[in-house]
């Protein structure tokens, strides 16, 4: 136990420099895939049947590829297309896509949850489509899509420990780098998995928030 | 001022309207009364695009409606309705659903907005409770905010989808007498309604709709005092001696 502290004092502070990457990798594919998840989700209800077929399309071709690939794929094939990323780059565009399609599915479940008669309102005091997502759909949509998408959150910090096989220096491969080089594995390990569980932490009690606010409506 | 010529409307392969023609006057109130399931509901519905028709012509003040075209807004804001089921927006207080139209459809200033809502609420007896969710107001209470927000429009008519339906029968009261107050002041109304009495004091017309047809219609009180027509008698008995 002791020999556990003095590795993690001499540890943590080169982990810490892979937690600050992780919180990029996840920050910037979260808010990527929530757009983009947006994005598909309203395409899917539009109504317009061009739309809805390129969102479904899109969602169950995303859905089909494992993350690994997708990132695989825009780190080391894209650059033979003249479109070279950096690491990080790759890492949250990648999580990001990949994500978007569950962000989709989660947005469109509470959207279509909402009563018809919400939409009709809207529309009987002279909205139009966007305006009634807007004002009328979305705010309530948002109640509901909460709490699943808190778990997003949490699957997607610790999907960001995927960035590894691409070498961006998040909190696996750092734990990684420094197991491999001094053989210590139980206390690296150990480190890293206390340090994605703190980070979880928060956003475990935020969904836990999330839900008993959605029921209490 | 509302127009409706040999409307045809079929659901998959059920016709609900088999060709209805009807229009509506300047201040009239039309009374709307039939059976469950005749298509009363559905011509309110395509008379504001809620839901579009086969075949025939509506149209307002000239204008036809077509549920799919961009003018659709346009004679929405002119002709509001208010639902059976209230369809107030639950995330807003009672004033924010007022004034949600004036403010993102008609663009009004924010100031003059809320002025008029409150004196809307004021004028549906509900003043004292704009800052409330729609989720603490009664039914009744609910169906009044419904109505000022319809008339938040500055409508020229406004349709009403059996308004009283969803109501506990001891509130039902309160939204009628809202009702006869706008009719009083000249508002024109068509009203889908199982309220006889209501019929029977308010309206000046009553049309009799079953299986998708006209089947009887003319003043009130002599549609509904005496009937004409075998079905019209005979749902009229049902209606008011069920027992």
């Amino acid at each position: 136990m002791q020999k556990f502290f003095s590795d993690a004092v001499e540890f943590v502070p080169i982990l810490l420099q892979g937690v600050w990457l992780t919180m990029v990798v996840t920050i910037g594919s979260l808010a990527l895939s929530t757009v983009l998840g947006l994005v598909w989700a309203l395409m899917r209800v539009s109504g317009i049947g061009f739309f809805t077929g390129l969102s479904a399309t899109v969602i169950n071709v995303i859905r089909g590829i494992p993350i690994i690939v997708l990132l695989f794929y825009l780190y080391f094939v894209m650059p033979d297309f003249g479109i070279a990323l950096t690491a990080l780059q790759a890492a949250i565009l990648g999580l990001g896509i990949a994500y978007s399609a569950y962000q989709a599915e989660n947005f469109r479940a509470g959207i279509e949850a909402i009563d018809k008669g919400q939409i009709e309102a809207a529309q009987s005091i002279g909205m139009g489509w966007w305006l009634t997502m807007r004002r009328v759909v979305l705010p309530q949509a948002i109640r509901i899509v909460l709490p699943p998408y808190g778990n997003i959150m949490i699957m997607m910090l610790k999907d960001s420990s995927q960035a590894s096989t691409i070498t961006v220096a998040e909190l696996a491969l750092q734990g990684k780098l420094i197991a491999s080089s001094t053989f210590k594995n139980t206390s690296v390990f150990t480190l890293v998995a206390l340090m994605y569980l703190t980070m979880s932490i928060p956003l475990i009690l935020l969904v836990r928030h999330f839900e008993k606010k959605a029921n209490r409506k | 001022m509302i127009e409706l010529r040999d409307i045809h409307k079929s659901f998959g392969k059920v016709e609900v309207l088999k060709g209805i023609t009807a229009s509506v006057a300047k201040s009239e109130v039309v009374c709307i009364i039939g059976p469950s399931g005749s298509g009363k509901s559905t011509i309110l519905r395509c008379i504001n695009g809620l839901e579009s028709y086969d075949a025939g012509e509506i149209s307002i003040e000239g204008a036809r409606v077509e549920r799919d075209s961009s003018s659709i807004v346009g004679v929405r804001t002119q002709v509001s309705m208010v639902f059976q089921r209230f369809n107030l927006f639950p995330h807003r207080t009672a004033l924010e659903n007022v004034i949600e139209g004036p403010l993102y459809v008609k663009k009004e200033p924010r100031d003059q907005a809320i002025a008029r809502g409150r004196a809307l609420l004021a004028q549906v007896g509900l003043a004292e409770k704009a800052d409330v969710h729609p989720p603490q107001l009664s039914g009744g209470q609910q169906q009044r905010v419904a109505i000022a927000r319809a008339l938040a429009m500055q409508p020229k008519a406004i349709l009403f989808d059996e308004p009283t339906s969803a109501l506990d029968p001891e509130l039902v009261g309160e939204v009628l007498s809202v009702m006869r107050k706008l009719a009083d002041d000249g508002m024109t109304m068509v009203v889908v309604t199982h309220e006889m009495g209501f019929a029977r004091d308010v309206a000046d017309r009553v049309l009799f709709i079953d299986d998708g047809v006209i089947v009887e219609q003319g003043a009130a009180k002599s549609v509904l005092n005496q009937p004409q027509h075998p079905r019209t008698q005979d749902f009229l008995r049902r209606v008011l001696h069920p027992l």
